[in-house]
């Protein structure tokens, strides 16, 4: 994969590699700068009492005495290897004795602590230099040459106690502070090895963990991409790993098979809308037209307007019916849901068909008794009922005997069923009994009876609401509906 | 049957009404101010929540027709501020949302009746009628008297012409809200929504099925007819 450097930061697996890094290396650095300087002053503190203690045993030197004995002590120490700085200069400045050659102007001016480190040159060192400098004249191709040099000028650096003798003279005790130096460079080196190697290890975990996500993802997208340009069956690849991008995967694939279901519903309902409603609308257009063309009486314009009317009557319930399937199936709201009692439901529905049965000579009969409970909506679960009875009572009038339509209740396990089964011909063909339930499917004998074929549908819709199912069963003879409600937990 | 059916046009209504109608479409207002003209009402039209809320403030209407959907001001909140500051005066909401729950927070918000669009006018014509506050103070009464018929709410007795009628518990139902409304035009949805308590559309006409058995009921027998039947509208319980 080969990706530019500005392609790859705006990965989130490089610019969270990045971000550590720069908050790991800000923390690193600053813990490394507050130790440093910690360091540096008890080194200084360090200097400082070693330097009192010269001062002091000077000061007895020159008690003992005065200012010969002084110089001698001065003189001996300077000499020592690996020895402070001494320097005694008279009251222009002259230096008189000691081992510091030169220093930077103005050190000795101050009595004191100098406040700030300065340079100096020691006696010998001039020659030390000097030699060197030949020795890397005879070959002039040597880099660095310059650089030695420059270093050289600049001499070493040191802190001092500047002090004024009784008799006016200059007294300057220093210690070179070539230790904390040195210290802070190993500090210096060894933090940009850190910080490097912490930059490595950045870039590794980029590399083997970051860019292994991103695969992951990349492949994701592409699935998606995929699937966004037309191939809806796609599915996003799931490895079976079980981790976090799996549960993601899988969550989206169910996803996906919801909105194929979804999809699938809708264009099954925009095709039976094409077909089914087009037929009334044609109708009703056709009325209209021939009404208006040729002369009629009034009264046959009447008779027409009322056609009309009671043809978008029905147009406007099969509408209603069709968006209270949608609205159902997209999951409603569950707002309206409370305790009903199937019992007083089925009683009340009886009722309101007895006389519809009755007037079609079919025995309508009910057994309810007890206590069946559920969660749901009594309208809809009316609804429901109503839309089965009717169709129990309209195909039960081609029995072969006295037609009858029988509701019963009754608990089965943890389901509540309410079954309403009729004596008629049925619906011996187990696939058109599964086709019963669609839209707008109306099956060959059906279609002498009024209706819009959205009865089960509705009804089928409503039971998926209320967590349940319906389910068609033959009953030799007739058709049993079974409504199978889930028993409301008591609480 | 002997039953004699009128045509919805032909009803004599008890009473001319004056009635608001806040529906900010153009058209279906001009519509509604016109036919209510032609059964004999007054109508005013609001097409804003804003105007509607003021002109049922400042005016004494006997019903208010509200639509759900207005610009400035919605028809519940017109209807709820109404009802916070006293105003009674009997509501039918108009409603292009017609599920269950949106006729509850209709109904909620101080509506009296909730009607879905598309509707037919001669329901809508029917459901103000009903809603009129001049003619519903029949609530209170205990004995309802339409000609000869008699109907006492509290021991459950119906009577004609000093006859006793026996009625089934829904038929005693059925018909006292027929009797509540005489002279009034009952839709078959009102029935079903009041009698039965269900708001849905049956297929098959079954509440023509029990009217028809009450007709049986209180007509067999009796020279006169007193339940009509109000062709393109519903039933209207009258004596004469």
């Amino acid at each position: 994969m080969a990706l530019s450097l500005p392609a790859i930061m705006r990965t989130t697996a490089a610019r969270l590699s990045a971000l550590y890094f720069l908050l790991f290396a800000l923390c690193a650095v600053l813990l490394v700068l507050y130790m440093t300087s910690l360091s540096a002053r008890m080194l200084t503190a360090q200097t400082q009492e070693t330097i009192n203690d010269e001062v002091l045993g000077l000061a007895r030197a020159y008690q003992r005495g005065g200012l010969p004995v002084l110089v001698r002590v001065v003189e001996a120490r300077s000499r020592q290897p690996g020895a402070n700085l001494y320097l005694i200069a008279d009251t222009n400045g002259q230096i008189l004795t000691g081992n510091v050659q030169s220093l930077e102007p103005g050190v000795i001016e101050t009595e004191g602590w100098t406040t700030e480190p300065f340079s100096y040159r020691r006696f010998g060192e001039g020659e030390l230099e000097r030699q060197r400098n030949t020795a890397a004249d005879q070959n002039e191709t040597q880099p660095g040459q310059n650089e030695v040099q420059a270093e050289g000028e600049k001499g070493h650096n040191a802190i001092a106690l500047v002090l004024r003798l009784p008799n006016q003279m200059i007294m300057l005790v220093g210690r070179d502070l070539g230790e904390p130096e040195r210290f802070r460079a190993v500090i210096r080196r060894s933090l940009m090895l850190a910080l490097g190697m912490m930059g490595l290890g950045g870039l590794l975990i980029w590399f083997f963990v970051g860019r292994a996500a991103l695969k992951r993802i990349d492949s994701v997208s592409e699935a998606s991409r995929r699937i966004m340009g037309g191939d809806l069956s796609g599915r996003l690849p799931v490895t079976g790993a079980g981790d976090e991008f799996d549960r993601l995967s899988e969550n989206l694939n169910a996803m996906l098979a919801r909105i194929a279901t979804l999809n699938e519903g809708l264009k099954q309902v925009s095709d039976n809308i094409a077909h089914d409603l087009k037929t009334p609308l044609t109708r009703l257009r056709n009325r209209a037209e021939a009404t208006l063309s040729g002369k009629h009486k009034t009264t046959d314009y009447r008779q027409a307007l009322e056609g009309t009317i009671a043809e978008s009557e029905q147009l406007i319930k099969t509408f209603n019916a069709i968006l209270m399937i949608s609205r159902l199936e997209a999951g409603y709201s569950s707002e309206s849901t409370s305790r009903v009692d199937l019992a007083a439901a089925v009683r009340d529905v009886v009722e309101l068909y007895e006389p519809v049965a009755e007037e079609a000579g079919v025995t309508l009969e009910s057994s309810v008794e007890g206590d069946f409970a559920v969660n749901g909506n009594r309208e809809l679960i009316g609804q429901a009922l109503s839309n089965i009875v009717d169709n129990a009572i309209k195909y039960s009038t081609d029995a072969t005997g006295k037609p009858a339509v029988r509701v019963a209740l009754g608990r089965v396990g943890g389901e509540i069923r309410l079954s309403v089964t009729d004596n008629g011909q049925g619906i011996p063909d187990d696939a058109d009994r599964a086709r019963a339930t669609e839209r707008f499917v109306r099956l060959e004998k059906s279609r002498s009876q009024p209706g819009s074929g959205l009865g089960l549908s509705l009804a089928n819709a409503i039971m998926t609401f209320h967590n349940g199912r319906l389910d068609l069963l033959p009953a030799n003879p007739g058709l049993s509906v079974v409504m199978g409600f889930p028993a409301r937990e008591n609480h | 049957m002997p039953a004699t059916t009128h045509s919805s046009s032909e009803i004599a209504y008890n009473g001319s009404m004056k009635i608001l109608v806040i529906e900010d479409d153009r058209e279906a207002a001009d519509y509604l101010e016109k036919a209510f003209a032609e059964a004999g009402h007054t109508a005013h039209v609001a097409g804003d929540g804003e105007t509607g809320f003021t002109l049922a403030d400042a005016g004494d209407y006997d019903v208010m027709v509200v639509d759900r959907m207005l610009p400035r001001r919605d028809g519940l909140s017109v209807i709820a501020g109404l009802r916070s500051r006293g105003n009674t005066t009997p509501v039918l909401i108009l409603s292009a949302l017609g599920e269950v729950d949106d006729r509850v927070t209709g109904l909620r918000a101080g509506g009296d009746d909730y009607l879905t669009k598309p509707y037919a006018f001669s329901e809508l014509l029917a459901r103000v009628e009903v809603l009129n506050r001049r003619a519903s103070a029949r609530e209170a009464e205990t004995v309802y008297r339409v000609g000869d018929l008699e109907l006492d709410r509290l021991s459950h007795s119906v009577r004609r012409a000093a006859r006793e009628i026996t009625l089934q518990p829904r038929e005693f139902r059925l018909l006292e809200y027929l009797m509540r409304h005489a002279g009034q035009v009952v839709t078959r949805t009102m029935l079903l929504e009041n009698v039965w308590d269900y708001h849905f559309d049956p297929q098959t006409n079954v509440i023509d099925v029990h009217v028809s058995r009450l007709r049986g009921k209180i007509e067999k027998g009796f020279d006169k007819p007193i339940l009509h039947t109000v062709r393109g509208a519903g039933y209207m319980l009258k004596s004469g």
